[in-house]
């Protein structure tokens, strides 16, 4: 997540992020928001294009790019970021610095030597299919033998530069003193070349360079699918840092104030927090009274007084008063010590888990290996000289090369992660599938995760429309972000002239002789009607307004995701428990549980009674899915057995998040429990599939009877029946 | 079977192309956007109803 770097949009800050392509002109990548369609591709692109000075306006639509090409001296880009917000698009510069990393220059890789497996497979296959009809037309041993050698030729290069990726794999896990699959794929291909070329060399009749080199090339299919999910996953990820741009507003020594980005602030600096922006890093107050929102931090969502010497967290979010905070952290080091000593433990809890093809490949090698053996052993006790039994033992090992079982995971969990993006939930892991299919108990955070992040006024009907509007035209010259409901309701007016901020306490102006107030209630002198209205809504911050004698209390909540009850039943009828783990008070806590007829909550849980409340379940035997969005979250949804993120959720819970979603429904997620147990299903169904291909093929080879023809049939089949069983898991994200 | 010594290199040399090709449109980015590539031909540049 945090490969992007990423600013807020000021001019002086942006030079970081353009590429010179030559003296005169430069080039910068944007991250777009907002593009669905064609005519945006082409709305963008060319608009774009007829801005002043810009030379060239490409848009990457899968990766939702844009690429600006200009002259430094007739452009800039902050005027062509200000341009696609004219046209409706929110565009954030991306950061060149990691754009080509070992991913990208991997996925490249992988494609090249699919391209060359595929030319030699196709090739080699012409060559043989010539000899297979050769056997019953008579083609003499010469014409064999020579196209024997022309298949040589090609397949020992082939397999030198494609195979090597699995060669890489299966050497540096066998240095391990482990094993996985590369291991019987890479004595698979070696064994057949090299027992191809000594056949060949006898003038034999039967070469295996064909089934090697589809071999070859149908894992790297698999291979290459692999990488194309993870490769969007990145691009979406990495898009969505940008978007959420963060920066800080320091202090220099001289007393100027300067924009930058999170991490280009040192500890030691000064930074400036205004009313309504969040603290970007850990610090000391040393100057300055306000009150804090650190919902996103601990999950309570009272706020919190604080004054010079206090400490604030990164994350929170500064309600009322300017404040000077001194840095303590950098921005890498920006957590609750607590939550990083757990963060930490819990991470390596889950490493215990295998992953379907890891265990697979555990049972199956030793078992293809012993059975390649015994053919051996068996053909030699037999009578057979022992260069005949050893081409027979290599056969076995041939035909048993893992082609399907190669295909059989990689191919489910790449449909099935589109499936998933098409209902709005993002994988971020591939065996997070795996995982989240067995699930049976859910637990949820509240703030951020049940509720919305942003605010709605909940007693508004119970309110004088005529007051309710004088305080919507006085909240429009208010940063708060409490005031941001209520100024949703200013009837297309311009803010009171009058209006003066009152730090630490509202605002105020004057409207006919009268004195208008918002702000706490105190402020406003509304104790009473605060209180009573605390009886209702325990969940809702309070926002006073007075005018002269008149007094109303705006009660602010975050409301709760439109289907969030609907999520939660759907869950129940599926048979998961559900539960609350929230750090906020009780009260609020009970009200959204009993909304939403969750009987088991808990509330007031710090970042380590949520682990423990996983653990717990854990060693009851339930597969837990967490769902959080906060700091305080991140350790537990790392401890639990499979975690989801809102895509509002902080960095740091999105880090630790197998799943990530992506608009504000919550309903995705009980069908992303369910598309994920078809895809496990179908899973299952290709590994068995692959233990009945090899109790047919295995005795054809023992028997002697696998020929180069039986095997490229057989291998190719299998392939094919396996991908075509994948293709249903999209059918599992059509029904929801 | 003389007619191999120019037909092999004819046949070898025909799946060379192809491979020349893939791996020239790899290299000049036309595996970046395949989404995109497949909204751009459906969209008529001609008609104005879609520009906003």
């Amino acid at each position: 997540m945090d490969s992007a770097v990423a600013v807020a949009a000021r001019p002086d800050r942006l030079e970081g992020f353009l590429k010179a392509l030559d003296p005169s002109t430069a080039e910068i990548e944007l991250a777009v928001d907002g593009i669905h369609c064609a005519g945006c591709i082409a709305t963008i692109e060319r608009e774009m294009g007829e801005f002043p000075g810009v030379v060239q306006a490409r848009l990457n639509f899968t990766d939702k790019r844009l690429r600006v090409a200009f002259r430094t001296a007739d452009a800039n880009p902050t005027a062509l970021i200000g341009r696609l917000s004219d046209l409706g698009f929110s565009a954030h510069p991306f950061s060149p610095i990691r754009k080509d990393d070992a991913a990208d220059v991997e996925q490249r890789r992988l494609l090249r030597a699919l391209g060359v497996a595929g030319f030699a497979a196709m090739n080699i296959m012409l060559l043989s299919v010539v000899v297979w009809a050769g056997h019953d037309t008579g083609l003499d041993a010469v014409s064999r033998d020579f196209f024997h050698w022309v298949s040589a030729l090609i397949a020992l290069p082939t397999a030198a530069y494609s195979g090597r990726i699995f060669f890489d794999s299966a050497i540096a896990v066998l240095k391990r003193g482990r094993t996985n699959m590369d291991v019987p794929i890479s004595l698979g291909i070696m064994l057949a070349l090299g027992m191809s070329v000594i056949e060949t060399l006898n003038h034999g009749e039967h070469a295996y360079f064909d089934g090697a080199v589809m071999l070859i090339f149908f894992l790297l299919i698999g291979r290459t699918l692999d990488q194309a999910m993870q490769r969007r996953t990145r691009a979406v990820a990495a898009n969505l840092a940008a978007l959420r741009a963060e920066s800080v507003t320091k202090c220099l020594p001289d007393g100027s104030l300067r924009d930058m980005a999170v991490d280009m602030v040192q500890p030691g600096d000064v930074i400036v927090v205004q009313p309504g922006m969040r603290v970007g890093l850990d610090g000391v107050i040393e100057h300055g009274v306000s009150d804090l929102d650190q919902s996103l931090v601990t999950g309570e969502t009272a706020h919190q007084a604080v004054r010079a010497g206090d400490k604030v967290y990164a994350g929170t979010l500064n309600l009322s008063g300017l404040l000077r905070v001194r840095v303590l952290k950098p921005y890498s080091g920006t957590l609750l010590a607590d939550v990083e000593r757990l963060l930490a433990k819990a991470t390596e809890a889950r490493g215990a888990y295998v992953k379907l093809a890891d265990r697979a490949a555990q049972l199956y090698v030793p078992f293809v290996h012993a059975t390649a053996l015994l053919t051996f052993l068996g053909w030699l006790a037999y009578g057979l000289p022992w260069s005949q039994a050893l081409v027979i033992a290599i056969t076995v090992l041939i035909i048993t090369c893992p082609c399907a079982l190669g295909l059989a995971i990689p191919a489910v969990q790449v449909v099935a992660a589109g499936a998933l993006f098409r209902i709005g939930v993002l994988t971020n892991s591939g065996d997070a599938l795996e995982r989240l299919a067995a699930t049976d108990s859910v637990v949820l955070d509240k703030t951020g995760t049940l509720t919305l992040p942003s605010s709605e006024i909940a007693n508004i009907a119970a309110l004088p429309p005529t007051l309710v509007g004088r305080a919507a035209r006085l909240a429009l010259a208010s940063r708060h972000p409490l005031s941001a409901p209520i100024a949703a309701l200013a009837p297309a007016a311009s803010p009171y002239p009058t209006a003066r901020e009152a730090p630490g306490e509202g605002i105020r102006a004057c409207d006919h002789g009268q004195v208008l107030k918002l702000g706490s209630v105190a402020f406003c002198g509304a104790e009473a009607e605060a209180d009573r209205l605390a009886e209702i809504y325990p969940e809702a911050s309070m926002v006073g307004f007075s005018v002269g004698d008149e007094r109303i209390v705006f009660a602010i909540r975050q409301p709760l995701r439109p289907d969030a009850a609907e999520a939660v039943a759907s869950l129940k009828a599926a048979g998961i428990a559900v539960e609350i783990v929230s750090g906020d008070r009780s009260r609020p806590v009970a009200a959204v549980a009993n909304g939403l007829g969750v009987a088991c909550w808990m509330a007031g849980a710090t970042p380590s009674i949520k682990v423990e409340r996983l653990h717990a379940l854990r060693s009851g035997g339930r597969h837990v899915l967490m769902i959080g969005d906060g700091i305080n979250d991140a350790p537990a949804l790392a401890a639990a057995n499979v975690s989801m993120s809102p895509v509002s959720a902080t960095h740091l819970a999105q880090a630790q998040a197998d799943f990530l979603l992506l608009g504000q429904r919550l309903s995705p997620a009980a069908s992303a429990i369910r598309i994920a147990a078809k895809a496990k299903s179908l899973m299952m169904q290709n590994l068995w599939f692959s233990v009945i291909y090899n109790l047919v093929a295995v005795p054809i080879a023992i028997s002697g009877h696998a020929t180069p023809l039986v095997a490229a049939l057989a291998m190719s089949g299998s392939s094919l029946v396996v991908m075509l069983n994948a293709l249903r898991a999209r059918q599992a994200g059509q029904k929801s | 079977m003389n007619v191999l010594v120019y037909l092999m290199p004819l046949a070898l040399g025909l799946g060379g192309l192809g491979l020349a090709a893939f791996l020239w449109a790899m290299r000049s980015g036309q595996f970046e956007d395949l989404d995109g590539a497949g909204w751009r031909g459906i969209h008529d540049p001609d008609d104005e109803r879609d520009q906003t």
